[in-house]
């Protein structure tokens, strides 16, 4: 039978080792992607995977990626909120793989809010 | 739902947001010899009988966002599309079980799909729950344990989007038959 073991994960262990330091550091920013029946069926597994490679490729221990329930606008769905620490958080509606990366790329590496897919503030 | 696998992310975080913070899936494709098997339990708060007789009724729903609840009764419905069963159990002290079998060979049948991002998904979405994932295929069988995982990844966090890519690439692999 085929296990999921420690010893399959572990060159990751010695990779990641590597920038403990950096993941140390203090949450910068906060992403939601919210995951009730609607944002599932609608694509938000993709939105979150979509978010986990940018963050891998950004190398940033300091952006926090978390799943929460259906916000209430399930016509707008996938919805993701990205909270800049100290300001106002943003929701974004609709979200795809490419507009997952521009958000991920303008909005929280560089703080320009992607107005074209911001549903709102909150 | 395009494929199983989404069923059982919603299913999963049904069970997170009863307050559970162990969640057990299981995929038997063997099952009967002709069915897929779908397994989730979670150690939530459970549902009294009332609730359990009425939660695959679309227009029941512990939700205040809005008044209709699909999660569980899509599940149904896409097993009883393809000659399968739904059943469900709850106790208010213990957790909610519910399972459902899908035809194997059925049109109607959606894929077992990307069980490797559902599980990336709940692990690094939910990174305090633990996750129990076991797969049988006809030739092998799969499991992962996050709780075991945790205990031996000393100083590694789980949700560490490298170890989240490998966990990916060997639920993926295992279920394409690849090593």
């Amino acid at each position: 039978m085929a296990k999921l073991t420690v010893e399959d994960l572990k060159q990751i262990k010695e990779k990641t080792s590597q920038d403990a330091a950096l993941r140390g550091g203090e949450t910068m920013a906060k992403l939601t992607v919210h995951m009730g029946t609607c944002g599932i069926a609608a694509g938000a597994r993709q939105v979150m995977n979509t978010l986990l490679e940018e963050k891998a490729e950004a190398n940033r221990g300091d952006i926090k990626i978390v799943a929460a329930g259906c916000l209430g606008m399930c016509s707008s769905e996938p919805n993701l909120t990205v909270e800049i620490i100290g300001e106002e958080p943003i929701v974004y509606k609709e979200m795809d793989q490419n507009r997952t990366r521009q958000v991920f790329r303008r909005h929280v590496l560089k703080g320009e809010v992607q107005t074209d897919f911001a549903l709102g503030k909150g | 739902m395009r494929e199983l696998s989404l069923h059982i992310l919603d299913l999963a975080e049904n069970g997170i947001t009863a307050g559970a913070d162990r969640i057990t899936i299981q995929v038997d494709e063997t099952f009967l010899n002709t069915h897929i098997k779908i397994t989730v339990t979670d150690n939530g708060s459970g549902m009294d009988p009332a609730m359990v007789a009425a939660v695959s009724d679309p227009f029941v729903t512990t939700r205040t966002t809005r008044r209709v609840g699909m999660g569980v009764s899509l599940f149904k419905a896409a097993a009883e599309r393809c000659n399968g069963s739904f059943e469900i159990r709850s106790d208010e002290s213990r957790g909610t079980t519910l399972w459902a079998t899908f035809e194997t060979d059925h049109l109607d049948r959606a894929p077992v799909g990307n069980m490797g991002e559902t599980i990336t998904t709940l692990i690094a979405g939910f990174p305090d729950i633990g996750i129990k994932y076991d797969h049988i295929l006809f030739r092998d069988s799969f499991s992962l344990d996050t709780v075991e995982l945790k205990q031996d990844l000393e100083g590694i966090e789980l949700d560490n989007p490298l170890v989240l890519t490998r966990i990916k690439e060997i639920i993926n692999n295992f279920i394409q038959g690849e090593e």
